[in-house]
């Protein structure tokens, strides 16, 4: 950009006639003509460049904003939720005084394109939308989605961008908890990098984005300002990849975990002595998002000169300072006379602080550079009026035929020993094998209060150690139902993290989501969103767990193909000690195996259906909210009066994987016997929703009977914890050694 | 009476708080003490411990030797202090030169967080008194930089001397030579290991063990007893 003379608000309104790059900023025509007609003139260089980045899709949400308003509108009444949708991140009452903040965004395209980078500073900007709300970071958690295990590109993504989320999140000390990893075609070419993160913090502690009280400094600390990540929310997350433009890569941005770090550091440290009126982190948009969002929350507005950003490069110019996503930066809002104590604290930490603005009287966000005024503009018209887009939506063509095509009409195993093939040949596939080579990458122990971890139901943090308080996070999503069926899929995703955070004993409490898309041009694409974000938001009121915020990711697709659509759905739940919480592992031989719910001839978008037969169709399972909230209900009486020592929630594989994943953790087998009314093809590999599977010791047994009866849900014995087998009487016997062979080396093999 | 164990916070230490609750599990008072300063606060035990000081730039543990607070923690240990170093903390007592060799990346090029079967082998330092020799324990281990290296003069000096203090069993997690996973200066105050005992001390967290509580027992019936 030619920089004589300098583009000022002034030089603007009298050279109405200067064209401006905006297409190749991201702006549509007429999204470019709302902003002459908001000014009233045509904007300056630097004013395009805030608008261009805030208006793109990944920031203004405007395809999706229509629709995500059922969160809203439909949430349950809940008293646990302290802050809601719009903040950094949703905050969450817990109990005994402490708040908890959690948050699941994606990092998909940059991913792709820069694996260990694009991962990394995935972590780095979830985390600081935590700090951002005055808490501590516990814990982060990590849903990733890749191509085909043996593809080729997948070795060169998936680790990468493996190394990439422990490499900075260990580096940062937060235990890496949970999260999920799965493979499918479809994700070639559009990895999903989800990272989610949760933090702690007291009621009292926490904070807000605002700049309210003129004459308060505004202080940008952390990193220096670089060319790095230039576009990257409206270039990178905003467009579907095409071979013929030019290369990303400039785009993504790089991060410095031991920078962050410090940044946790000194802001809590910042916190703990209130020197901070309101905060916001500098993640996508950077300065732009940062300066307008603080501003048009707060009650004034703000005066920034930018010639006081630090810089790593002196040559950037004002647009680019404007749009850098440099990471490991903050913004705080400070009153004057706690200016110095701050500076001191980041001096201690040795961050980097300076002031560049203050808080003004008026309602304008003015910014200057060279003394001269090179925005001018309501920073409410940058960061909330975006342009909103009632996207056109059709249920696809294809659908009918999709779930015409019933996964109940595949050839089944006919006889004990085919069943031990498929069994075998299940827990083997990449899905469902052990993704210990990809978690022993992440540090599980530090901070030290880490309860479970994966491949733990949920992972679990330690809150208080007087008490014993915890918090619990699962988080889950099943692209291939949701192809089948978005409304339902996407409840099935609901449910499943919600039972998965119930079987370790912790009752729900609330959801983040992150929405995977397609493009939101195509008609199809977009019936899918809407339905599966009605279907999120209809359960989310049922269970009483209400949506505290989350990320949409849109243009997830290579040309015509997109994704499978996939909403991933994280619950945050609560429990009074962790010394209740149940495991996975089976713990002793003799206990008894129940298994709770009911079992149904339910095949579609089945992992059987998949290892076994690479079909996709039918309909997924039936979804019963009500009947998930009384599993639920079961699962954390039974955890907290100790009537079961072990529990696994049944989801894809279905009975038998849950059985051999409790074996293969505990070092114990089991003998199982098909009950009653069902065949053992579907007992052991149906994926019917709403069951559970736990181990009862003997002395519990009655009065755990007793109370499924009471309650009404159903429960079957199916076994026993037993041997060094696991044993389907009548059918087949594997032995642990044979199973944990098939478990594990699948992975290692695919991609160490 | 109890005895005083100070904990070092670098920029970029992760473990400091998860030390200090084990000092105090074990009924010990953990003290902070900050890089930028000198003073140690009149402590009777220090424990360096484990993080990315300076976020491994340069090399693990090779800026960090450089801070204020090293050249009195490296005046006192000569003088009969005694010091443990975990995981970044013993990469920082090699780069000081409080013990011998060093540390490169693992030989498989990942970071490996893991439960790691261990034998003490030497039952007499400042800090494994409560171990008996020939114990076998698991510790968490969780490492980049994992792998110890010396020339083979230092490795039989080590070896014929006993200063070899830990050895991985079953699985050498990161190329170590000898299987050493810690070591001892000759006087046997001054220990150094890569795994995290620190993370081992409450039978809820972590992998549910707790063989690392004897560290720091240790050095309180030491001092305690002193």
């Amino acid at each position: 950009m030619s920089r004589t003379p300098l583009d000022t608000v002034e030089h603007a309104a009298a050279t109405p006639d200067v064209e401006l790059p905006w297409a190749e900023l991201g702006l549509k025509k007429d999204e470019y003509e709302r902003v002459v007609e908001i000014l009233g003139r045509r904007p300056t260089g630097a004013e395009l460049a805030m608008y261009s980045v805030m208006w793109s899709e990944h920031c203004s949400y405007k395809s999706s904003k229509v629709h995500l308003r059922q969160f809203g509108e439909k949430a349950p009444e809940s008293d646990a939720l302290l802050v809601g949708i719009g903040e950094n991140a949703g905050v969450v009452d817990v109990g005994q005084g402490y708040a908890v903040t959690f948050k699941v965004e994606s990092h998909n395209h940059p991913s792709y394109v820069e694996p260990y980078q694009g991962a990394a500073t995935g972590v780095g900007g979830i985390v600081r939308d935590i700090i951002a709300m005055g808490a501590r970071p516990v814990a982060v958690v990590d849903p990733l989605r890749f191509g085909a295990a043996d593809h080729p590109d997948t070795k060169r993504v998936l680790p990468g961008v493996v190394a990439g989320i422990g490499g900075y999140g260990n580096c940062l000390g937060l235990p890496n908890i949970g999260g999920e990893v799965v493979f499918d075609a479809c994700y070639q070419g559009n990895p999903l990098v989800n990272a989610g993160a949760i933090g702690v913090m007291r009621h009292e502690d926490i904070h807000l984005a605002k700049a309210s009280g003129a004459g308060n400094k505004v202080i940008l600390y952390g990193a220096r300002t670089g060319g790095d990540g230039i576009g990257g929310a409206s270039i990178l997350a905003s467009e579907t990849f095409d071979d013929a433009k030019p290369s990303k890569r400039p785009a993504v941005q790089v991060g410095d975990p031991f920078q962050e770090k410090l940044l946790i550091e000194c802001t809590l440290e910042a916190f703990r002595e209130k020197l901070v009126v309101g905060i916001q982190d500098l993640g996508a948009a950077g300065l732009s998002c940062a300066t307008s969002e603080l501003a048009s929350n707060g009650s004034g507005g703000m005066r920034v000169t930018l010639d006081d950003v630090p810089l790593r490069d002196s040559t950037l110019s004002p647009e680019e300072i404007l749009m850098s996503e440099s990471q490991e930066r903050m913004c705080a809002v400070v009153e004057p006379e706690k200016v110095d104590r701050f500076l001191e604290i980041c001096d201690k930490w040795d961050v980097i602080a300076t002031v560049i603005g203050e808080v003004t009287d008026g309602d304008r966000l003015e910014i200057f550079w060279h003394g001269g005024k090179i925005v001018d503009v309501d920073p409410r018209t940058v960061a909330h009026d975006g342009p909103v887009y009632e996207r056109p939506y059709a249920r696809p063509s294809w659908q009918d035929e999709l779930q015409a095509d019933d996964a109940g009409k595949l050839p089944r195993p006919g006889t004990g020993e085919e069943l031990k093939d498929q069994v075998l040949k299940l827990v083997g596939s990449p899905n469902q094998a052990s993704k210990q080579w990809i978690t022993q990458q992440y540090d599980h122990f530090v901070q030290g209060n880490t309860v479970l971890a994966q491949p733990e139901d949920s992972g679990m943090i330690r809150i208080d150690e007087a008490s014993g308080l915890g918090v619990a996070i699962a988080t889950d999503g099943n692209g291939r139902y949701a192809k089948l069926d978005p409304y339902t899929g996407a409840q099935l995703a609901l449910a499943e993290a919600y039972r998965n955070v119930a079987t370790t004993g912790a009752k729900p409490l609330a959801v983040s989501d992150c929405l995977n898309f397609g493009s939101p041009e195509d008609p199809a694409v977009m019936w899918q969103f809407a339905e599966a974000v009605r279907g999120l938001a209809d359960g989310c009121r049922q269970l009483g767990t209400p949506v505290t915020g989350g990320n949409v990711s849109l243009y997830n697709q290579t040309g015509e193909a997109a994704i499978h659509p996939t909403p991933v759905v994280a619950v945050l739940g609560v429990i009074d000690d962790v010394a209740r919480r149940t495991p996975v592992a089976f713990q002793e031989e003799g206990q008894l195996l129940y298994l709770l719910g009911d079992t149904r001839e339910e095949f579609g978008g089945s992992a059987w259906s998949q290892v076994v037969h690479d079909h996709l169709g039918g309909l997924p399972p039936k979804v019963d909210l009500e009947r998930e909230r009384l599993l639920g209900e079961i699962l954390i009486s039974a955890s907290r009066d100790g009537m079961i020592d072990s529990a696994h929630d049944l989801s894809d594989g279905g009975l038998i994987q849950a059985v051999v994943e409790s074996a293969l953790l505990g070092g114990k087998g089991a003998r199982l016997v098909v009950p009653d009314g069902l065949d053992a093809f579907t007992f052991l590999f149906s994926e019917s929703a709403g069951r559970a599977i736990v181990a009862v010791p003997r002395s519990e047994e009655v009065r755990f009977n007793d109370m499924c009866g009471a309650r009404g849900l159903p429960v079957t014995r199916v076994g026993v914890v037993d041997g060094d087998t696991v044993e389907v009487q009548g059918e087949f016997a594997l032995t642990l050694t044979e199973l944990r062979e098939a478990h594990e080396a699948t992975i290692p093999a695919l991609l160490a | 009476m109890t005895a005083r164990i100070g904990v070092v916070t670098f920029p970029g230490s992760l473990d400091d708080r998860d030390t200090q609750r084990a000092i105090r599990v074990a009924g010990a008072e953990p003290v902070a003490l900050w890089h930028k300063d000198k003073d140690l606060k009149q402590v009777d035990a220090v424990v360096l411990c484990g993080g990315f000081s300076y976020g491994d730039y340069l090399r693990a543990g090779a800026i960090a030797r450089f801070s204020p607070v090293m050249d009195t923690v490296v005046d006192q240990a000569k003088a009969g202090l005694p010091v443990l170093g975990i995981c970044n903390g013993f990469q920082i007592l090699t780069e000081a030169h409080l013990l011998p060799g060093g540390m490169l990346g693992n030989d498989h090029l990942h970071f490996i967080c893991r439960d790691q079967k261990l034998r003490v082998e030497n039952a007499d330092t400042a800090w494994t008194t409560d171990y008996t020799a020939g114990q076998e324990i698991h510790i968490p281990l969780k490492n980049m930089d994992g792998r110890y290296v010396a020339d083979r003069r230092t490795l039989d000096e080590l070896e014929a001397e006993g200063r070899v203090a830990f050895r991985y069993l079953d699985f050498n997690p990161n190329g170590s030579l000898n299987d050493i996973a810690g070591i001892t200066n000759a006087a046997g105050n001054v220990v150094g290991l890569m795994p995290h005992p620190e993370h081992a001390v409450e039978s809820l967290i972590g992998t549910g063990r707790t063989d690392g509580l004897p560290f720091f027992t240790s050095i309180l019936k030491k001092l305690v007893n002193a």
